[in-house]
């Protein structure tokens, strides 16, 4: 089958490439645009090591054809860190409060706790729960890494604060 | 998994899709949120030929109050329906069960016209559709056609829906004012299909059941309607006796295979817990 001419934004800048339209998003990222900071956990969108932020939503890129995404935005844990280079609150609360061990869930982990935090800048520790639920870890048992993300979220809302 | 190799279109019409399935017949298939069909062709379970998805076309998206009731383009997401004031506030059943759906990420992606064409039993919101006594508009190359969810469903992944039409709408009218809901799904983790669900919609008047209908998820070959059940709530105060007549009812026409998520006795009576809690929690709510 012929390949397709894909355009989008990645992490920011602008990609154009020739891809297969069955080619999934996480491959493409993986292998055409060397991004390896999502990775390939399950293969069948359960464990959310894959995720991407895809038009300001959380998806599973192991479960998007790149014809999808043909045209869309998307950030990887690539693109989450500042500009300068220095670590976004998130990483520095991960590492911070031992949010992870292996760090194999950690890429999807911090791109999903990013949106949610986006769109709830102050969750409860349920809601943190309940929005993360989309993503496994097999090491920690969350207890850190929902320490994390609230970290994040009192440290993010007290920037914001103090920029009032 | 890699899956088979496809054409893939973007029609930026609904005209344009339906043309497009008229050209390419069973070799197409349309794609929504994709997070039931990719899986299936990254198994090669699915290998259409040719992929037509939907997104771009304007006309499948959004959510209208009519007024007597709610027309839901096909397109609309988990989320999104999740984030309408306005369904929760006349319809919070729609909510409570999209909430219960997969993970973030896929409610994200997973529409409820995917969800309810789709024909898998293990889908949420057909049983949903069920209880409110929806209705699917279906356009293809004829024109559009009004299918009743309670008659919709025929077998698993057998629908009404006929080659070449795409369901584009879901018209649910609005239960009463007033009226008691749940949806409570019994599942084994997150992301997980339910071992069984159960939806019940209910309207009292004057301490009594004034209507009930009654829906499962995941014990058949489709949702199941359970019009027995929903009779027998209706003319009591939902007391112990009536409840126990609804829910045997209900179980009497589960039929859940035998799988991972247990034994057929077992997922039988999980059917009528979920009924029974349904119930009760719908009877809480009513006014």
């Amino acid at each position: 089958m012929a390949k397709m001419h894909v355009k989008m934004t990645v992490n920011g800048g602008e990609v154009e490439a020739l891809a297969e339209p069955r080619t999934l998003l996480i491959h493409f990222l993986r292998e055409q645009l060397s991004l390896t900071g999502p990775h390939v956990g399950c293969d069948t969108s359960h464990c959310g090591a894959c995720t991407v932020d895809l038009d300001g939503k959380s998806v599973k890129s192991c479960t998007v054809f790149v014809a999808q995404a043909n045209g869309a935005s998307v950030t990887t844990i690539e693109g989450i860190a500042n500009a300068d280079g220095t670590l976004h609150v998130l990483q520095e609360m991960f590492r911070e409060h031992h949010g992870l061990q292996c760090g194999f869930c950690t890429p999807g982990m911090i791109t999903r706790a990013y949106r949610l935090l986006q769109e709830n800048p102050n969750p409860t520790e349920t809601e943190i729960r309940y929005g993360i639920s989309g993503n496994l870890c097999r090491c920690t048992g969350y207890q850190n890494i929902v320490k994390a993300i609230r970290a994040a979220a009192d440290q993010l809302s007290g920037k914001k604060e103090a920029a009032e | 998994m890699i899956p088979a190799a496809f054409d893939y279109h973007r029609p930026a019409s609904l005209d344009d899709a339906v043309k497009l399935l008229a050209q390419y017949g069973d070799e197409a298939r349309v794609v929504a949120g994709g997070h039931s069909l990719i899986p299936m062709m990254k198994l090669r379970l699915a290998q259409p030929g040719h992929l037509v998805d939907l997104q771009d076309i304007a006309a499948l998206k959004g959510i209208k109050d009519t007024g007597a009731g709610f027309e839901i383009g096909a397109m609309t997401t988990q989320r999104e329906i999740i984030q309408s004031a306005a369904l929760t506030a006349a319809c919070p059943i729609l909510k409570e069960a999209a909430e219960q759906i997969a993970d973030p990420q896929i409610r994200y992606c997973g529409t409820l016209g995917g969800n309810v064409a789709n024909g898998d039993p293990g889908n949420d919101m057909p049983a949903i559709m069920l209880a409110l006594d929806a209705v699917y508009l279906a356009k293809g190359p004829a024109g559009t056609r009004e299918l009743k969810a309670r008659d919709f469903y025929e077998s698993a992944y057998a629908t009404k829906l006929k080659e070449g039409e795409i369901l584009t709408t879901i018209r649910i009218p609005k239960p009463p004012a007033g009226h008691g809901s749940a949806y409570v799904k019994q599942k084994r983790k997150i992301g997980d299909y339910a071992t069984a669900a159960a939806a019940v919609v209910l309207t009292m008047s004057g301490g009594k059941c004034a209507s009930a209908a009654v829906s499962l998820t995941n014990v058949g070959d489709t949702a199941l309607f359970a019009a027995a059940a929903g009779a027998a709530l209706v003319g009591s105060s939902l007391d112990q006796a009536a409840i126990d007549k609804a829910v045997q009812a209900a179980v009497g026409i589960a039929q859940p295979s035998k799988d991972t998520r247990g034994p057929v006795d077992f997922r039988k009576s999980v059917a009528g817990v979920m009924v029974r809690r349904a119930i009760e929690a719908a009877a809480k709510r009513a006014r």
